[in-house]
């Protein structure tokens, strides 16, 4: 019982990190998909051999690994769009909802899942709505850890479902 | 390439393939310039260094393109990506990088026939850098 509390008392997560869950991050909104976009991600991805023919035809199929966001971004809104913070600050999530983050010194990329629903093709505008959507705690070798979901979910101009990416992003 | 009238092998246990790359910066500097991932650990030794790592070391979205890039190929123009999942276990540091995986089961559901696919990346050692799964569907 006594450990039980021991570990509740030290959470790294805050009642205002709890009540942030559910929280918009950011809504971005791509300029349309190009076929110079995809040639030029599968020739980065596939070198150095050349991309199947596909991705270098005249209207090529967008691979399903294509980032319609680099570089340039026809709309972009919510909380992260108000801040100048850069992502190499640990607590980069919380500080542009405006609360106080953990303060663990290090950060590094868990993994993700992603569940793919329609393919994009040349023309398509992309939207991407990123929430805040989990904590999670854990005692490693590293002391605590502590597990942070954003869920990134991707509509086409039409409204469906293009993929939803959970991120897991792990502090220590 | 697959052709696009052709299946894959779809018993379970077949292997998958493997997509084999040289990386470094010459690898990871095409990445950045097309997801917009200039950031110092992967492109200055230093800034690696800094980050307690042996060098720079490559991009985790780029292992999942390669992860990606050796489904595609198996499933060819027949299979639709329906998931993929990865975990970052290690850096890619310099050096050769592997991409295949394993068919563990097929299920038959009212879309179609899933594939369920266990997935790796690897360096030269062959220590795994990025454990996967995937589920492919063949309507």
């Amino acid at each position: 019982m006594a450990a039980m509390y021991a570990s509740a008392v030290s959470s790294l997560v805050t009642d205002a990190m709890r009540a942030a869950l559910g929280t918009e991050l950011s809504r971005t909104v791509s300029h349309p998909v190009s076929a110079s976009d995809i040639r030029r991600w599968a020739t980065a991805v596939y070198w150095p051999e050349p991309p199947p023919a596909r991705y270098l035809s005249a209207e090529p199929p967008a691979p399903e690994d294509l980032n319609p966001f680099a570089w340039a971004v026809a709309e972009k809104s919510g909380a992260a769009s108000a801040t100048r913070l850069t992502g190499n600050d640990p607590d980069h999530t919380e500080k542009i909802l405006g609360i106080a983050g953990p303060g663990l010194a290090n950060q590094l990329n868990g993994g993700l899942t992603i569940t793919y629903g329609t393919p994009m093709h040349v023309g398509d505008t992309i939207t991407s709505v990123r929430t805040l959507d989990g904590y999670r705690e854990r005692d490693g070798r590293l002391g605590r850890m502590l597990f942070t979901t954003t869920a990134d979910t991707w509509t086409n101009q039409r409204g469906e479902l293009v993929k939803r990416t959970a991120l897991t992003l792990i502090r220590y | 390439m697959t052709d696009a009238a052709r299946l894959p092998d779809l018993t379970e246990g077949a292997d998958i393939g493997v997509w084999t790359r040289e990386t470094g910066f010459a690898t990871w500097n095409r990445f950045a310039a097309v997801n917009d991932e200039f950031v110092p650990i992967h492109m200055d030794d230093e800034a690696g260094r800094a980050a307690g790592m042996p060098g720079a070391f490559g991009q985790g979205n780029l292992l999942v393109s390669y992860l990606h890039a050796v489904v595609r190929e198996w499933m060819g123009e027949s299979g639709e990506l329906v998931e993929l999942s990865a975990q970052f276990r290690r850096p890619n540091l310099k050096g050769t990088v592997r991409a295949g995986g394993t068919l563990t089961s097929l299920t038959r559901t009212d879309t179609g026939l899933e594939a369920r696919l266990d997935l790796w990346v690897t360096d030269a050692d062959d220590a795994v850098l990025a454990p996967a799964a995937a589920t492919v569907r063949f309507r």
